[in-house]
């Protein structure tokens, strides 16, 4: 079943939403800066809120249509929604909240049911414990299992893991991805964080004041950002303060030593001057990891550090090498095994100048 | 002491309080939920008994209970007596007099609720009332305690729309307040003071209980 949107709604605010949108089975990123109308769109999906103008339909079924009146309310439509806070009833076990939505279905078979999503989000020991008293984590695992239980056939997720760190994220990520492959249903998952974006998604619309203004997928969206809002969004996982050390312009290059280091990196040349401060940065996909120190390559920088971390991060390898600064590292799977990387491995660095970005720091 | 008007007052206010439950639980939920825009004069209009002076709602009350107004006149061939001067007059005029009390700490803790639980409620297919009985009334049921507990109390204490609507019938409309009226213009000081006692201690236990339920025994830990 494919969704299909054409969404126009006009806030009191003035903000305008108007946005079409195609979904098929899989994850959709929906991904845009806060106040970019991510919210009020899977709203409209939801039928929280009333479009003034479109159609939405999940393959035949049609569940809102402007043009003949067909407006079907939240409670049929058959839709799960997992807000960013989880929004778990508190006065309810996680047990109590994930059977919420299956009142209709028989004892027997609700039980069931709730046992299998309960161990598929790895919360089956904590089921009778109340939400307060479980982590955030657990919370928005809850929060997935109950939206997911109840068989919907299309799934609105609300920034879900936005308020938790990078570690549980990634492991919901991976428990999220595995119900995905079982269900085939669409789901929409609006972020503003380009990590999701990349570890999740299979598609990417990219949406800024109300407008889809870019589609495809996550590195086709993020990579070539022409749009300067989804520059900004698309994020750089290595951001350094650093100050100028010596300006060369015939090379158009400068040197800059990171602050509380004694790391340099030669960057672009630009307006600042030595002794300025200056801030760079850097894609985590724009450094090349080498396991011995390289010879004959036009890069740079060339850094030598020891690998302190090593994880999966849904599709991805993420390395931490200290380099004298933190650099946090993607590289492909095969690329990591190949190499035999190990933690506390000595490695090397290899940045390009033009990879370098940088910006002046307003004092 | 003056038992008649205590268990008087009693039953008027027990019956008061059942009503107002009633009343209130819808009357809330459609102020708080409601999306119209003229619920501010619904509003309005429930609040005017706790800026009108007693003497006045009970005037006009008197006024509409009195033969010569449609509703008096319908009650009286109803029933075959006046509603003015009854208990069942008093009972109306309570309820009315004591509205705000129930309507607004209902109303109160529903606006507390984080409205995504409502929400979420409905994106589980939930229908309008199976998320009032699940969610919004479970969630807000120290406001709807508060609420009878205050129209009970508030019942309990009211003297001028007593004394306009229902007079000073004894074992009808002689409540506590007013036999403590009576006493003190008869100068029975001592009788005054054994039923101002009973009154004074209850008020202090209502004040405890309503203030020892201000604790929200399920209230989420601040989500990280």
């Amino acid at each position: 079943m494919t969704l299909s949107a054409t969404v126009t709604k006009r806030l009191s605010s003035g903000f305008t939403l108007d946005i079409d949108l195609s979904a098929p089975p899989g994850i959709t990123m929906l991904f845009g800066a806060s106040g970019s109308g991510k919210t009020t769109l899977l709203r409209s999906l939801a039928g929280l809120i009333r479009p003034d103008k479109g159609r939405i339909a999940i393959g035949e079924r049609v569940l809102f249509d402007a043009s003949t009146g067909i407006d079907v309310a939240v409670q049929d439509r058959h839709v799960g929604y997992v807000f960013q806070q989880a929004a778990l009833f508190p006065h309810m076990s996680l047990r109590e909240n994930i059977e919420y939505g299956l009142n209709h279905v028989s004892g027997e078979d609700r039980r069931q049911r709730v046992s299998t999503i309960a161990e598929s989000f790895h919360i089956a020991q904590i089921l009778d414990r109340r939400p307060a008293h479980v982590s955030g984590g657990e919370r928005q695992r809850a929060a997935l299992a109950r939206a997911l239980v109840t068989e919907p056939s299309l799934l609105l997720l609300d920034e879900p893991l936005s308020a938790l760190d990078h570690a549980i994220q990634s492991r919901i990520i991976d428990d999220l991805r595995r119900a995905n492959e079982a269900r085939r249903i669409p789901m929409i998952y609006v972020t503003h964080s380009h990590r999701e974006v990349y570890a999740l998604g299979e598609r990417v619309i990219a949406i800024d004041d109300g407008r889809a203004i870019a589609r495809g997928t996550p590195h086709e969206v993020l990579d070539r950002p022409e749009q300067s809002v989804i520059a900004n969004l698309a994020g750089f996982e290595n951001v350094f303060d650093a100050r100028v050390v010596e300006r060369r312009e015939r090379s158009g290059t400068m040197e800059c030593r990171i602050e509380g280091s004694a790391t340099e990196l030669e960057v672009p040349l630009n307006a600042a001057q030595v002794g300025a401060s200056i801030r760079i940065a850097i894609r985590a996909g724009d450094i090349l990891v080498g396991i011995e120190e390289p010879r004959g390559l036009s890069a740079r920088n060339v850094l030598r550090g020891r690998l302190v971390e090593l994880a999966a991060q849904g599709p991805a390898m993420v390395a931490v090498v200290e380099a004298g600064a933190r650099f946090i590292v993607h590289l492909t799977p095969t690329g990591a095994e190949s190499l035999h990387l190990q933690r506390g491995d000595h490695v090397w660095l290899i940045v390009k100048t033009y990879s370098c970005r940088t910006a002046a720091i307003q004092r | 002491m003056d038992w008649h008007a205590i268990s008087l007052t009693a039953r008027l206010a027990a019956l008061v309080s059942v009503i107002l439950l009633v009343i209130s639980l819808p009357l809330a939920h459609w102020l708080t939920f409601s999306r119209r825009r003229w619920t501010f004069l619904i509003e309005s209009i429930v609040s005017l008994p706790l800026v009108l002076p007693p003497t006045v709602l009970g005037f006009y009350l008197l006024m509409a209970m009195g033969t010569r107004s449609p509703l008096g006149r319908w009650w009286n061939e109803w029933t075959g007596h006046p509603l003015a001067f009854t208990f069942e007059g008093l009972v109306i005029a309570s309820v009315l007099y004591s509205l705000p009390f129930a309507v607004q700490p209902v109303a109160a803790a529903f606006t507390q609720i984080d409205p995504s639980l409502r929400e979420a409620s409905a994106t589980l297919g939930a229908s309008g009332f199976r998320t009032f009985a699940r969610v919004t009334l479970p969630l807000s049921i120290e406001g709807v305690v508060a609420g009878l507990v205050l129209s009970f109390a508030h019942t309990v204490g009211e003297f001028g729309v007593v004394l306009m609507v229902g007079g000073n019938l004894p074992g009808i409309t002689r409540t506590v307040s007013i036999s403590i009226y009576d006493h003190v213009q008869a100068l029975e000081y001592q009788q005054a003071n054994e039923t101002a006692l009973v009154l004074l201690a209850f008020s202090l236990l209502v004040l405890m209980a309503v203030h020892g339920l201000r604790r929200r025994p399920w209230a989420a830990a601040p989500i990280a």
